[in-house]
């Protein structure tokens, strides 16, 4: 036996093969945006009244990740959009090569936007590159302001959060600008968005960032 | 779980590296598991003995766990601590103006192996 000095992270082949989806996805000017949040904080919700309003302008695809069924993706499929359901087998978070062939069996090719919709949880998914474009995490009001506090990563890892259910505010003990002092403080660059996927409150401005890193990732 | 899928993600690396450098059996594997990384030790030792054996390189092989302590630095008084003894607020100064330097991570330091060629000699 001889000794072989590594040090090397133990997620590496993970992050080789996040690069190299990365940069498929580049090629084919597909915009993959990885949708990190605890379980019933909305993603479905934010997604489908993200789907009917851009669907117009964007074709969208989206990756459903769940332990088991696949209610998810029939919500999203009967919104027009193309949809995929991944099982993880009682993994708590997707990784790059299961995204990667989610994604192929999904067919990206004219695919403008994709989603990931990853397990509902906010510690492991933060830790694995999934290849996507940017990350983007959503807390809803209910959850509370104290989040960024409890699991920094996820909030280190983001590249936006969402914060949502804003029509809810008036019954919750959410301060706003406390939350978002907080997610500043671990990531100055975090772009932050409140909105009511309900009422549509604040929808605008976070389609018209989707539209924008869509436009930039395909140049 | 998650210790779950870190050993998955550890035996994928490690089989890539087998193919790699030629490697026929590997003896052990020494791990570094940052002291605020949140891994189990434990539990990662259960996972590691499900999955080896799914692993013909592996099979045999024996985990080594080395702890890596935690280290905040202050960016205040730029000081550094131990961080599970003080958390956040810095123990010289008290700012909360402190980051995590290292101590969250989980790193292959090495690996004892036999590989291809040495069986041939």
């Amino acid at each position: 036996m001889k000794v072989i000095e590594l040090h090397r992270s133990v997620t590496e082949s993970n992050d080789r093969d996040a690069q190299e989806l990365r940069r498929k996805l580049k090629e084919n000017g597909t915009f993959l945006i990885n949708l990190m949040s605890s379980p019933g904080a909305g993603k479905t919700t934010l997604l489908s009244r993200t789907i009917l309003d851009l669907k117009d302008d964007l074709n969208i695809a989206v990756l459903e990740a769940d332990i088991e069924s696949a209610v998810d993706a029939e919500k999203i499929e009967a919104l027009g959009a193309k949809a995929i359901q991944v099982h993880t087998d009682g993994m708590c978070h997707m990784d790059a090569g299961m995204t990667r062939t989610g994604l192929m069996e999904l067919g990206i090719e004219g695919t403008d936007l994709a989603f990931l919709e990853n397990v509902g949880n906010l510690i492991c998914p933060a830790e694995y590159d999934t290849g996507a474009s940017r990350s983007v995490m959503i807390l809803s009001v209910p959850e509370g302001d104290d989040k960024p506090l409890k699991y920094p990563l996820m909030f280190q890892k983001s590249d936006a959060l969402v914060i949502t259910k804003t029509d809810t505010a008036p019954y919750f003990r959410f301060d706003f600008e406390k939350c978002k002092e907080r997610a500043k403080k671990l990531n100055p660059g975090i772009r932050i968005f409140t909105l009511s996927a309900k009422t549509g409150e604040g929808m605008k401005e976070w389609e018209d960032w989707l539209k924008e890193e869509t436009a930039a990732w395909k140049k | 779980m998650h210790e779950m899928g870190i050993v998955t993600h550890l035996a994928k690396t490690l089989d890539e590296l087998a193919e790699e450098q030629h490697i026929t059996r590997i003896g052990s594997v020494t791990l570094e598991i940052g002291e605020v990384s949140g891994i189990m030790t434990d539990l990662f030792t259960d996972a590691w003995d499900y999955f080896k054996v799914r692993h013909p390189v592996l099979k045999d092989s024996e985990l080594k766990l080395v702890t890596d302590p935690a280290v905040t630095y202050c960016g205040a008084c730029g000081k550094t601590y131990e961080t599970v003894k003080y958390g956040r607020t810095c123990p010289f100064c008290g700012s909360g103006e402190t980051w995590l330097l290292k101590g969250n991570g989980c790193v292959i330091r090495e690996i004892e192996a036999e590989t291809e060629d040495m069986n041939q000699e």
